[in-house]
């Protein structure tokens, strides 16, 4: 081994606590991280698109002649309506999976070195939402593929509509995500999360069934969770106007969709902030 | 100037006082060690020095910043190695030490002038590219101990960080420590309970309970303990017991079949010996006081015994729960 003692080269850091910059490259770091991550675990990718691909292929064509023709809107095909349902499904597991993934930096420790880090942990959780939001987008993506093998008609439009629709979903979902993982100790947890949160949230958003005409109480839940405005949003942009969600006689607007998703995101992303911030 | 300064400090969970008002500073470009059993505070209290826990009650400075107000600041001047391994195991080499010196701010187009050469000098200069969790626990240590440094710090923590290594890489991670102090001249802050460790410091506090029973040099320390211990073998005894008394006024024990005296500077004495005993003689041990009497005497049991002891565990695990829930 060498044994010599010519310092290493210095290099100029600023010291200073927080910076804007600083804080700014951080949220670009943990971005980076979310997306090398995914490149290194391409079997999260295939298991990702693989349950919505069941779901969209085998129930689809199973229920195909039970349901369709006249009982749904324009009379597509059930394939082609449970599309952009299942496409959001999509998004709000694999976002919530990412965000999950901070209870394993906590188990491996990669969450102390980003912690004890002279960084905003708002930067941290930013970088982290858009990470994994992204993420979900790519995996998204993925499944539109296959749009056109059921007879989805794509346009240029639309496929920008949709990325734009999912974009927000994921986001508002991953930051939904980090909430929840930001006191969880234990991987175990996260089953209870999936059997408690992520299943209610897709059996009750409307991405298999038709919204109209359901029982009251289970019309009422439905249009209470958060994920309906999701899965509105993506048929809509997907399909028409047709495909709308009603509550009551009202034709619930797109407006109204990106605000309850946004409002929803943003709300939690500040929550997920603040708790954050009390880790130690 | 003190790169670390601790006044009274106290940190307390529940009824369990885990450190209990110490006080001591460290000059800048010492390396300092903390020696004590599991359980003894060691972590505690760098965990507090770190902003990773708060104090009770008492105060510290690091690298002239106060720990409970002054908190970004003492976390942009120090580098921190865990017990724990706190890679991230997907990303590479490079890309766990870019994170790390985005997020305290090292300049882009810094970050391969200062990584580079400290790649080269843990020996990682050729896997920066592979995947972390390829490395073995040992290249994993000393990319962590490159990345600790990667932003400059006045101090660098290193809490246990040859725990769970074969001795082999304990000894290989100790060349690299040394290197790096020689060319960087960082302040080294090091928990340890392994006595070879402690030799290695400049200067040791020995903690036990959640206080520091001594503050020394090894040197220093191990002279307090006393005597060295000279253990001959002769070809008479009863002649060479009655020579040592009457030569030197030395109280002889017999042990093992050797001649035991209790001298203070051994290395010396031997040759007097030689001089004045009248029989031959067919071997010489001098034995220094260990770290290890040290401790036994400070603490009044052995490190190991207190590993041992359930009180010990018990203060440990308390330790762990409380600083998980924290």
């Amino acid at each position: 081994m060498a044994t010599t003692t010519t310092p290493l080269p210095a290099v100029a850091i600023d010291h200073r606590g927080h910076s804007t910059t600083r804080n700014l490259r951080t949220v670009g770091m943990v971005w980076t991280r979310e997306l090398i991550r995914l490149r290194r675990m391409p079997t999260r990718i295939i298991s990702g698109i693989a349950q919505p691909l069941l779901f969209l292929i085998v129930l689809g064509a199973g229920l195909k002649n039970l349901v369709g023709g006249q009982s749904l809107p324009g009379g597509v095909s059930y394939q082609v309506y449970i599309f952009p349902g299942i496409l959001a499904m999509s998004i709000i597991t694999s976002a919530l999976f990412s965000a999950v993934a901070i209870v394993w930096d906590r188990e491996f420790g990669f969450m102390r070195e980003m912690l004890v880090a002279p960084v905003s942990r708002t930067s941290l959780v930013l970088g982290k939402a858009v990470g994994g939001g992204s993420v979900a987008v790519v995996q998204g993506l993925i499944l539109i593929v296959f749009a056109p093998l059921i007879g989805v008609d794509l346009t240029v439009a639309r496929v920008l509509g949709m990325i734009g629709s999912l974009l927000l979903l994921a986001f508002a979902l991953t930051a939904f995500g980090i909430v929840l993982a930001s006191r969880m100790e234990r991987m175990e947890s996260f089953q209870m999360v999936m059997a408690l949160v992520m299943q209610p949230m897709m059996f009750l958003s409307g991405a298999m069934f038709p919204l109209q005409g359901l029982p009251t109480w289970l019309g009422v839940l439905c249009r209470l969770n958060p994920a309906t405005y999701g899965v509105d949003l993506a048929r809509r942009t997907l399909l028409g106007s047709d495909f709308a969600l009603t509550i009551g006689d009202w034709v619930v607007p797109v407006w109204f969709d990106v605000a309850v998703i946004l409002g929803i995101g943003t709300a939690m992303l500040a929550v997920a902030v603040r708790l954050f911030n009390t880790i130690e | 100037m003190n790169a670390v300064e601790v006044d009274q400090l106290t940190r307390r969970f529940g009824d369990f006082t885990a450190v209990d008002e110490i006080s001591f500073a460290v000059p800048t470009g010492e390396l300092f060690g903390f020696l004590g059993p599991n359980g003894a505070g060691k972590t505690t209290t760098i965990s507090i020095l770190c902003t990773l826990l708060h104090r009770t009650s008492g105060g510290a400075r690091v690298a002239g910043y106060d720990v409970e107000t002054e908190r970004d600041l003492v976390r942009s001047n120090i580098g921190l190695v865990f017990q724990e391994i706190t890679l991230d195991d997907y990303l590479t080499a490079e890309e766990n030490l870019r994170f790390h010196a985005v997020m305290y701010g090292v300049p882009a187009k810094e970050i391969a002038p200062r990584m580079d050469p400290l790649l080269e000098m843990v020996g990682l200069s050729d896997r920066r590219d592979q995947e972390v969790r390829f490395f073995s626990g040992g290249m994993k240590r000393r990319l962590e101990i490159a990345r600790g440094l990667l932003h400059m710090p006045k101090v660098l923590f290193l809490d246990e960080p040859t725990i769970g290594l074969d001795p082999q890489t304990r000894f290989h991670i100790w060349d690299y420590v040394d290197e790096l102090r020689r060319r960087e001249q960082t302040t080294m802050f090091l928990t340890t309970h392994y006595m070879d460790e402690a030799e290695r410091c400049d200067r040791i506090a020995i903690i036990d309970h959640g206080r520091i029973v001594a503050i020394d040099t090894p040197d220093a320390l191990k002279a307090s303990v006393g005597a060295d211990t000279v253990m001959l073998r002769t070809t008479d005894d009863a002649t060479a017991e009655r020579e040592l008394g009457e030569h030197f006024g030395l109280e002889v024990e017999h042990r093992d079949g050797q001649l035991v005296v209790h001298v203070p500077d051994g290395e010396a004495f031997v040759p007097r010996i030689f001089g004045s005993l009248g029989v031959g003689v067919s071997s010489v041990n001098v034995r220094r006081p260990s770290l290890d009497d040290v401790f036994i005497k400070y603490t009044g049991h052995d490190i190991r015994d207190a590993e041992a002891g359930n009180a010990a565990q018990f203060a440990a695990d308390a330790m762990t729960r409380a600083f998980r829930r924290s």
